[in-house]
């Protein structure tokens, strides 16, 4: 398996953008926006050339400022998919799965992104996830050795979005290229990536494989960013091996991480339970919130629904069981042990 | 409003019914096969197309460079390129002789290579040239300017290198823009007459275009300057049909894949 690795300086406005990152599978950077994703692909492909550093593709040099080596982007053997898909509207979709196809069959790949039907439509005529199939044609036309995809999800409606990105996944899991994506969205990245980096203000905040970023996020913006609820409060050694942390509600939270001072308090709205009364001997969950019931949210077959400051879901069964929709107070239950905590 | 916009219908087109009007078809037909005229003609229409072809080989470039690059002094280079567009011929005829001419700045220069550019074909190749370009410049900036930098961008991820992104990406999609200024600088250019009349004088058959033609035509024989006018003006509004042609025909949508469509 190839591998791309990069390592470059890349100044923007208001910050620079520091990154260092091997990618040998799929890896997706994920931050908000104007954190600079966009701009690492555009360096890999030698689009934009950065201050200082290194792009490699398994020794062969693409960029090395030191060495004034820069491969112009037609001699980087990338396929990049830009977030608006970028095709030529003066072309057919034959034309542009074409336009970089290196001697292999267009027809191929026109039967095998279903867009063979659609050979002499021009892009104008298409719908997002046509373009969506023609630009990852397109790319892959030219037999590239790196794929870099800019928000591939973006561009489509909620109700394409989940079947595309499964295709997509399964495509980029039969392709085995090194892959980087970029996206604004924590799901997406976690559906498509064996490795997800968080990028912030141009720095990698941390790499890992989704479950890890869930598991340990190391400060509280990935946390928030992989949907965590994030709680602010004080930290204090406390009875046994348990820390315990003050709200600025007031109340008392236990965790089993160990930390001191201001701390943001992670817990994922999985791992919270609702009740309507609480009962502390009956519970093996040491944590309580107790607040009054918003607005509740469908997520597939699962509700969201925020009890105080804590989001949690729960099934549709026990929404409806518990009256949650009615409002009132409930109480928000989860385990010290799924209680982490991490720096503000 | 309408009564308005009647007014200024009729005020544009009373001339030009009027150069019609006053000769009967026959006889201006009849006028245009003199020397004079037929000279006049091939002169105009030789050194339009010299003109034409050195503007756009030279503006094209130009223009795509200052579309797409930052350089210091840029913004002022966009406006250098239209100041021909304002300044009035006389002053251009002059700049030129002051430029060209003998004993201009590049007069010594151009002597000691054996040119002469005054009072020849050259001279009217450069009036036409200078005042024409700037028309045809500035529209293909516009349209350099339009086109989509990621289409630039993924054409070149896609293996194609500058020369064959500009010309299977770029050019095509700034084609109508293009097309456009270049129409309204060749109207421009064969229309020509006061920087040409001082820079290139007035010569039948070396240096005497058909607007030339005109005004000297005009002191002799009205009905023969009638009817260059007429060739003109026919001339002049064949190109505008062919902007307007130009302009509403989309290359992007050949009419063959509706005879062609696979059935889905």
């Amino acid at each position: 398996m190839a591998t791309l690795q990069a390592d470059f300086t890349l100044p923007l406005r208001s910050f620079a953008l520091e990154l260092a990152l091997d990618v040998s599978r799929t890896v997706a950077l994920v931050g908000p926006s104007g954190a600079g994703k966009t701009s690492v692909l555009r360096v890999i492909a030698g689009l934009i050339e950065p201050s200082r550093g290194r792009v490699l593709l398994d020794g062969e040099q693409w960029l090395d400022t030191e060495r004034r080596v820069s491969l112009p982007p037609e001699r980087r053997r990338v396929g990049l998919v830009f977030q608006d898909y970028a095709l030529f509207p003066h072309l057919s979709v034959r034309g542009n799965v074409a336009f970089g196809s290196s001697g292999r069959p267009v027809d191929e790949l026109l039967d095998r992104f279903r867009i063979r039907h659609l050979a002499t439509t021009q892009p104008a005529e298409l719908s997002g996830g046509e373009r969506q199939r023609v630009a990852l044609a397109r790319a892959l036309a030219r037999e590239p050795a790196v794929l870099l995809l800019d928000e591939p999800l973006a561009a489509l409606d909620a109700h394409t979005k989940s079947e595309v990105r499964h295709e997509l996944a399964e495509l980029l899991r039969e392709l085995a290229l090194p892959t980087l994506l970029v996206t604004h969205d924590y799901e997406d990245a976690a559906a498509l990536a064996d490795e997800v980096g968080v990028l912030v203000e141009g720095r990698l905040r941390q790499l890992g494989p989704p479950a890890e970023l869930v598991a340990r996020p190391r400060d509280a913006f990935v946390a928030s960013f992989t949907g965590a609820n994030l709680l602010r409060g004080k930290a204090r050694r406390g009875e046994g091996a348990l820390t315990t942390i003050r709200l600025e509600s007031g109340e008392d939270l236990y965790s089993a991480d160990e930390a001191e001072g201001d701390v943001g308090v992670v817990v994922y709205p999985w791992e919270v339970s609702v009740a309507r009364a609480h009962a502390p001997d009956s519970d093996s969950a040491l944590n309580v919130v107790r607040g009054q019931l918003g607005s509740l949210v469908e997520v597939a077959n699962r509700v969201r629904v925020r009890v105080g400051p804590v989001t949690a879901e729960v099934t549709a069964a026990s929404a409806e069981r518990l009256e949650l929709a009615d409002g009132g107070v409930a109480y928000a239950t989860f385990k010290a042990t799924g209680t982490r905590l991490v720096p503000l | 409003m309408f009564a308005a916009a009647a007014i200024a219908l009729g005020f544009l087109l009373l001339p030009i019914v009027a150069i019609f009007a006053r000769v009967s078809p026959g006889k201006l037909v009849a006028q245009l096969s003199q020397p004079v005229v037929t000279d006049a003609l091939v002169l105009s229409l030789k050194t339009s197309a010299i003109a034409q072809a050195l503007v756009v080989l030279v503006g094209t470039p130009a223009a795509y460079v200052l579309a797409t690059r930052r350089f210091p002094g840029r913004s002022l280079a966009v406006v250098l390129v239209e100041l021909p567009l304002v300044l009035p011929p006389a002053v251009a005829g002059i700049g030129l002789i002051a430029a060209f001419g003998r004993l201009g700045l590049l007069g010594g220069t151009l002597d000691a290579l054996g040119v002469q550019v005054g009072l020849t074909q050259a001279a009217v190749v450069i009036a036409v040239a200078y005042v024409s370009s700037p028309f045809y410049v500035r529209q293909a900036v516009a349209a350099f300017e339009a086109v989509d930098p990621n289409l630039v961008a993924a054409s070149r991820t896609l293996g194609a290198g500058r020369a064959r992104t500009f010309f299977r990406v770029v050019l095509p999609l700034a084609r109508r823009g293009l097309a456009a200024g270049e129409a309204l600088s060749f109207a421009r250019g064969l229309g020509e007459f006061g920087a040409t009349i001082m820079f290139a004088s007035s010569l039948q058959g070396v240096t005497q275009t058909l607007p030339l033609a005109i005004y000297h035509e005009f002191a002799l024989d009205f009905t023969t300057a009638l009817a260059m006018s007429a060739l003109l003006v026919v001339v002049s509004g064949a190109l505008l049909v062919a902007l307007r042609i130009t302009l509403q025909w989309q290359p992007s949508k050949p009419t063959s894949r509706f005879l062609f469509a696979p059935s889905r």
